[in-house]
């Protein structure tokens, strides 16, 4: 028996590695941590040296919209991993009263800030310098009456899900839905 | 890795190939590594290799955001100076550890 162990090590040393080559994130939902999950994501690949194309669909699509990139909230209803400042539970009922979604957004934005983490336009500056691409949904542009003009300018094109797939070739390609 | 010897000089490199010791960086050390990365260093690359090693002595945390600030070089142009990998390829060549931020 140990001797099979021992070759199983040896073949494991063997093994070489292959790094992630590309990957492709969809963003469906419009909240802060929706969105930064995908932007974090694909500038940390481009950092990395590794190919990253995002595609923006449904509520998703705010993060690209003009009028809307720049503002986005994260829910206060419903977030069971919501707390009050010091780490009391948030009660979903201070969640309906206004303000109070704008103040917990304003709040985790500037906290955002002080880790050198950008504005979602800015953050897309970055990641398209460093050779990511950014695309909208077809299907859902088509559905909430968006085009290219409403766009921001770094989305490259509207393309449908068909061809985003088409952009996952080669084999080190992973991807990842938030 | 331990170690080895880089333009005349003997360094202590970690496991990734980093300087374990900035105080062991010098510019001919720093056109060696490069040039392992397939980088040829011009006066720019230098300036941002200088920036970096000021910034880490002062014990910030260094982001592609704040290089981009830096008045040196926009982010697009540190991509260009450091392709595949602009902050861990310029920290590597400057002698610093590399680096743990995620933006």
């Amino acid at each position: 028996m140990e001797t099979n162990i021992e070759t199983k090590e040896t073949t494991t040393k063997k093994v070489e590695k292959k790094p992630l080559e590309k990957v492709l994130i969809i963003c469906a939902k419009g909240a802060i941590e929706d969105v930064y999950a995908a932007l974090v994501m694909a500038n940390g690949a481009v950092m990395e040296g590794i190919e990253a194309k995002l595609f923006f669909t449904f509520f998703g699509l705010d993060a690209i919209t003009k009028k809307q990139m720049n503002k986005l909230h994260t829910g206060t209803i419903g977030n069971p991993a919501m707390r009050m400042p010091g780490g009391l539970p948030f009660p979903t009922i201070l969640g309906i009263l206004p303000g109070v979604e704008a103040g917990v957004s304003s709040m985790m934005k500037s906290q955002m800030e002080k880790l050198d983490i950008p504005p979602v336009d800015e953050f897309m500056d970055m990641i398209t310098a460093g050779g990511g691409e950014i695309y909208a949904c077809k299907l859902a542009t088509d559905m909430f009456k968006i085009e290219m003009k409403d766009l921001s300018e770094h989305v490259k094109d509207i393309i449908t899900i068909g061809q985003f797939y088409e952009m996952a070739d080669g084999e080190r390609t992973q991807i990842i839905f938030t | 890795m331990g170690q080895t010897v880089i333009a005349g000089v003997s360094v202590d490199l970690n496991d990734e190939g980093y300087l374990s010791d900035p105080s062991q960086w010098n510019e001919d050390v720093a056109v060696e590594i490069a040039k392992e990365e397939g980088i040829e260093l011009t006066d720019k690359h230098f300036e941002v290799l200088h920036y970096l090693r000021d910034k880490h002595s002062a014990g910030e945390q260094l982001t592609i955001r704040k290089v981009g600030k830096s008045g040196i070089t926009d982010i697009k142009g540190l991509y260009q100076l450091f392709p595949g990998g602009p902050l861990k390829k310029s920290s590597r060549i400057a002698g610093i550890p590399k680096p743990a931020s995620c933006v």
